[in-house]
């Protein structure tokens, strides 16, 4: 550790314990952050050099440290590949605790709960999309709303938003919107049991109410994607993924709505609780067996229910675009998964089958081979995770992992993650340099906002490649699939 | 005086609000949300939307004089241009009317996901009693 120090009022020095910490390189592509102090836990990493070097520029370590001294917390506080500064807990962050005296953070989930990715398969060709790329890019553009202040064609009641909170995806396929294996091939059957609506705040209805079928803005996108390149053929053909077809691959959430809950939960805890204990203010807490805990847990599934709905109808919303063009060819849900999410799953610990509370932050969940709570396709295969690039770059799919439960609770990376601010991404990047940028690769884009686009602009965040490779160099997401974009629509 | 600065940050978004007196700061933080998510534009002050806020510390007020522009925004499509705030700091009550526009007038808008506690203060720097704010949100 470093000691140095800061000029504070008064013109005192404080100590302060900056984030040059003790770090192990214990094999390859995994680190340790020794315990100390009020740490219950050490710290874990999962990146490659590489990516370690990016990990050290912000504040992630610290974060990792912050989580390892909550209470409750088992075996260690994890970092993925592609894990970056956030709010109390890093984004890629996984934390579990055990069911007696752990806790729940909504800042630890996240504020943008069940922020996840959906892949729609095809067997449109590549080169038969290509034909008509400006027309349906345009057209899913009009269809689906994306951007500020713009809100939804439906419009809901208080009773109808209760309903989809409590039913998730369910909802709507019973509306005739959708079909059976839209609910099938969801994470939780898209619907997370034990959501009660009651538990979420009149606000976040407010704010939820007409953003439905939305794609919001940031890094939220729909891109449509050539499959690319196979590395796996028989699970590729289990997925449904053909090379050369094109899918379509949304990354959306809970919107105004999940947000709303993590920040009302987020003040009720440090009303209960306070705030002095804490090493981060944001990562507030409560009790898994408290009141309040318990409230969480059901608004926060209830808020997850809602951006599964929000997936599901943005996917509606494309199928029917594209049908304009190519009413033969149905679009097939592969998969849909939730990466800001808190879940009640079974790991050994100690020897001993044990029942923890993970939190996954930027984080997706990996469920390998003989998981009863994957579809029975899936149960042969392990699940499809989905993992977006930054927006114009690849994206891949990965199959879930028995070894991600042995190492990292099931969970392996979200995405490529940031290393440049937006405004340092202004700064560098002209709205020119990045459409070439997009151009070069032949990326067609569709962008509600130049600045959203230069913002996002693929040389702002971290090479997916890398972080999809140390995956599956330690086993615990394994890849399928790279997928190419060919249009990308964002807010 | 400068009424506010953007500071680096790697995902999000980071300011510092200056001011002479306690209101003056909480205003001059909300030109710099504006800014964000108008992305410079000029908001024009068309609508005018008047609430109250109680209770707290004043980086509590900070934090909920932001969670309610974004209600606003999301709610009612409103998007702020400017404030006028009241801090009655006894009894911890802040009044304050927000101006702005509907944001369906404009194009090329951004978005903040919500207001967070990270890196905020609200604080008196003692020489000439000057105020300054800093907060990073989630866009």
């Amino acid at each position: 550790m470093l000691k140095i120090s800061e000029r504070i009022k008064g013109g005192k020095h404080r100590l302060l314990w900056m984030s040059k910490m003790n770090l192990k390189k214990i094999s390859e592509n995994i680190w340790e952050i020794p315990k100390e102090r009020k740490m219950n836990v050490p710290g874990r990493v999962f990146a490659s050099d590489k990516l370690m070097e990016r990990i050290k520029e912000d504040k992630t370590l610290e974060q990792i440290k912050n989580a390892g001294m909550l209470p409750g917390i088992v075996k260690y506080s994890i970092a993925m590949p592609d894990a970056h500064q956030g709010y109390g807990l890093c984004v890629g962050g996984v934390i579990a605790f055990n069911l007696k005296n752990g806790i729940v953070s909504p800042g630890a989930t996240g504020y943008d709960i069940n922020c996840g990715v959906r892949l729609l398969s095809s067997e449109i060709k590549k080169e038969e999309f290509l034909k008509k790329r400006k027309e349906i890019t345009h057209q899913i553009k009009r269809d689906v709303p994306s951007g500020v202040g713009r809100g939804g064609e439906l419009k809901f009641t208080d009773k109808e938003i209760d309903e989809i909170l409590k039913k998730g995806v369910k909802y709507f396929v019973e509306k005739g919107i959708g079909k059976k294996s839209d609910i099938e091939y969801c994470e939780d059957n898209g619907c997370i049991l034990g959501a009660n609506p009651e538990k979420i705040s009149q606000r976040a209805k407010a704010r939820g109410r007409n953003q439905l079928g939305t794609i919001g803005a940031g890094n939220h996108f729909l891109e449509i994607q050539e499959i690319e390149k196979i590395y796996d053929e028989k699970t590729a053909k289990v997925f449904g993924l053909k090379q050369g077809n094109i899918c379509v691959l949304i990354h959306s959430g809970s919107r105004g709505l999940g947000h709303q809950t993590c920040s009302d939960y987020l003040k009720i805890c440090e009303k209960e609780y306070g705030i002095n204990h804490l090493p981060d203010r944001e990562l507030a807490y409560a009790p898994i067996d408290s009141k309040i805990g318990k409230d969480y847990i059901e608004a926060m599934r209830a808020s997850a229910n809602f951006a599964f709905c929000n997936r599901h109808l943005i996917a509606h919303l494309a199928k029917k675009a594209f049908s304009k063009f190519f009413p033969k060819k149905e679009l097939e849900l592969v998969y849909d998964v939730a990466h800001n999410i808190i879940k009640f799953e079974e790991f050994q610990l100690n020897g001993k089958k044990t029942e923890l509370c993970v939190h996954r932050k930027g984080a997706t969940r990996s469920f390998g081979i003989g998981r009863k709570e994957l579809p029975k396709k899936y149960q042969k295969t392990g699940q499809p995770i989905l993992i977006p690039g930054s927006m114009g770059t690849y994206s891949y799919v990965l199959v879930g992992t028995e070894k991600a439960r042995e190492i990292s609770f099931a969970s392996t990376a979200h995405g490529a993650g940031r290393i440049l601010s937006r405004t340092e991404a202004k700064k560098r990047f002209s709205p020119e340099f990045v459409k070439n940028e997009l151009e070069k690769n032949d990326v067609y884009i569709e962008a509600g906002s130049v600045n959203g686009m230069v913002e996002e602009a693929p040389s702002a965040y971290k090479d997916v490649n890398e972080v999809v490779k140390v995956s599956h160099e330690l086993g615990i997401g394994n890849i399928v699939a790279r997928l190419k974009p060919l249009a990308v629509i964002k807010g | 005086m400068k009424k506010y600065e953007f500071l680096p940050h790697t995902a999000e978004m980071k300011f510092r609000a200056f001011g002479k007196t306690l209101n003056q700061v909480f205003e001059n933080s909300v030109l710099a949300i504006s800014e964000i998510l108008s992305r410079g534009v000029k908001i024009k002050s068309k609508k005018k939307k008047t609430i109250a806020i109680e209770g707290g510390t004043n980086e509590n007020f900070l934090y909920n004089l932001i969670d309610e522009i974004i209600y606003l925004l999301d709610s009612e499509s409103f998007i702020v241009s400017k404030t006028k705030i009241k801090f009655n700091e006894k009894i911890r009550r802040m009044e304050v009317v927000f101006y702005g526009d509907d944001a369906k007038n404009y194009e090329n808008l951004d978005y903040i996901k919500s207001a967070t506690y990270a890196e905020m203060y609200v604080k008196n720097l003692g020489k000439n009693k000057r105020w300054e704010a800093q907060a990073v949100v989630d866009v």
